[in-house]
């Protein structure tokens, strides 16, 4: 038990390192430029040290709990014994279909760890407050965990198969352009925060532990330049489910409206 | 208390995917037992009890001093401070970012195998530092660039489109190598601590400033902070 305590200690103290640096520069503008007293200073910084403890305690559970048997999972998931023991159809030569397993835990990992990303909660909570409800708290960090569970299974398919990374990556701008045309004005720049969010403590470690298990498995790869992208898919898909998700709400509010009218 | 048993139970929530997913690949699919069962448990405590704190301080201490620090930039009128304000806290808040230490690190590897830079300990080390030094650099311009849109009310939708017309024009220049992990530096700039703040910021100069509308203009900080080091680390590329 007490190696617990040492160990918490530990990442107290590299949280706090992290935190320095902004502390620093808020306080700083704060009294030589601002030169005016924060209202309730008591309470902020009785804030900071609740998120001071509450990032280092989840850190801690993370590095403890969650990123070793994910680890695992993803080394387990994508070696090739394992991926030979579960299709039939497997020849000496692996299929990308035969990857089924990895597609799915990739789409299911994006997915759950989006959920919960400390960051997103906290945009969500602000887009929910500052439009008066309207954004709903589950419906936004739902489309964007959609979106980030499709953009790491698509990523990992991109591994198996060898495209060029760009061409994904240029057709998804492509998709988020035509998007903009035609999505609800409000909802455009949460859209395109929504992609920069999801990518923060949960997701990177098991992503890139995906993607570096993948690189290195699947024969013709490398790991030092296949292994990277995938967080670049799951910044990118986040902001064209956000958006179709403003498009859904939209449409379906036109079509009950149309539905209505010949009653009236 | 009951509050914070509520908070709790709303962690759990959050939580609760991913322990499906995990124990559903672990037993189904791959037909293992959980390797420390125990250790698993006080973990998962942890981090549950690590997401109910956060999101207690974050709307006790992160929200208010942002918005408070937007509000009174704004009623002192100065845009220089206001500037310097915004490159300080995207330039700092990124230089120490763990994550993107890592990434740096490995890019140099590759670098040094893909023969751009000389194989050695020093000029890995140099190329890593220069690289986060330039990804600190493109976040803290890109709060810069964000921040001035909000003042001038610039419509973001050309300004994320030419930021991706860059990117497209970059890839067709910059080195193969590179390519992939300029695409992952833009996500791994946004820490935790820093997407509540520049939130917070964005979302108070917007409502603290006459004609802008928060929902509008106040979100985009982060999209600008996650384009801008794709475009530079490219460059960046390019030019070593």
């Amino acid at each position: 038990m007490s190696d617990f305590f040492i160990e918490l200690w530990d990442v107290f103290f590299s949280t706090i390192r992290d935190v320095l640096p902004i502390a620093a520069i808020l306080f700083g503008f704060q009294f030589l430029v601002i030169r005016r007293r924060v209202p309730n200073l008591k309470k902020v910084i009785i804030g900071f040290v609740y998120v001071l403890v509450g990032l280092s305690l989840f850190l801690l559970g993370l590095e403890k709990a969650l990123f070793p048997i994910g680890r695992l999972m993803a080394e387990q998931l994508t070696n090739p014994e394992f991926i030979r023991e579960w299709s039939a159809s497997a020849g000496a030569v692996l299929h990308w279909s035969d990857y089924y397993w990895v597609y799915i835990f990739a789409f299911a990992i994006g997915a759950s760890t989006t959920i919960a990303e400390p960051s997103l909660i906290a945009v969500a909570i602000k887009a929910n407050e500052v439009s008066g409800g309207a954004i709903g708290v589950w419906g936004l960090r739902l489309a964007v965990a959609l979106g980030v569970a499709v953009g790491i299974s698509l990523g990992s398919w991109r591994i198996v198969t060898g495209y060029p990374i760009h061409w994904f990556i240029i057709g998804g701008y492509i998709v988020v352009v035509i998007q903009t045309l035609f999505a609800p004005r409000l909802i455009i720049p949460l859209a395109y925060d929504s992609g920069g969010v999801t990518t923060s403590t949960v997701t990177v470690p098991l992503v890139a532990a995906l993607g570096l298990g993948l690189a290195e498995t699947v024969p013709g790869r490398s790991a030092l330049i296949d292994g990277f992208g995938l967080i670049a898919f799951a910044s990118l898909f986040p902001i064209i489910s956000v958006m179709g998700y403003a498009q859904m709400i939209e449409w379906i509010e036109k079509r009950a409206k149309k539905a209505s009218l010949p009653n009236k | 208390m009951v509050a914070l048993f509520r908070s709790m139970l709303g962690s759990f929530r959050d939580l609760l995917p991913i322990i499906l997913v995990i124990t559903f690949f672990q037993l189904v699919v791959l037909q293992q037992p959980i390797p420390d069962f125990f250790g698993l448990l006080v973990g998962l405590l942890c981090v549950m009890l690590g997401l109910t704190f956060f999101i207690f301080g974050l709307e006790m201490g992160l929200f208010p001093i942002g918005e408070t620090m937007a509000y009174a930039f704004a009623r002192k009128g100065s845009l220089s401070w206001l500037l310097v304000f915004a490159f300080a806290l995207g330039f700092g808040t990124t230089i120490a970012e763990p994550a993107l230490i890592a990434v740096a690190a490995e890019a140099a590897t590759v670098a040094a195998e893909g023969g751009m830079i000389v194989n050695d300990e020093t000029a890995r080390a140099s190329y890593a530092s220069g690289l986060r030094l330039t990804v600190a650099f493109a976040v803290g311009l890109a709060i810069v660039l964000g921040v001035l849109r909000i003042l001038k009310g610039w419509s973001i939708q050309w300004m994320i489109i030419g930021g991706y017309l860059l990117v497209v024009i970059m890839t067709m220049l910059a080195p193969q190598e590179i390519i992939g992990i300029a695409y992952d530096s833009g996500g791994v700039t946004t820490s935790t601590i820093t997407v509540p703040l520049v939130t917070a910021l964005g979302v108070g100069l917007a409502s603290a400033i006459e004609g802008r509308n928060p929902m509008i203009d106040g979100f985009g900080l982060i999209a600008f902070a996650s384009l801008t080091p794709i475009i530079f680390v490219m460059a960046y590329g390019m030019v070593i």
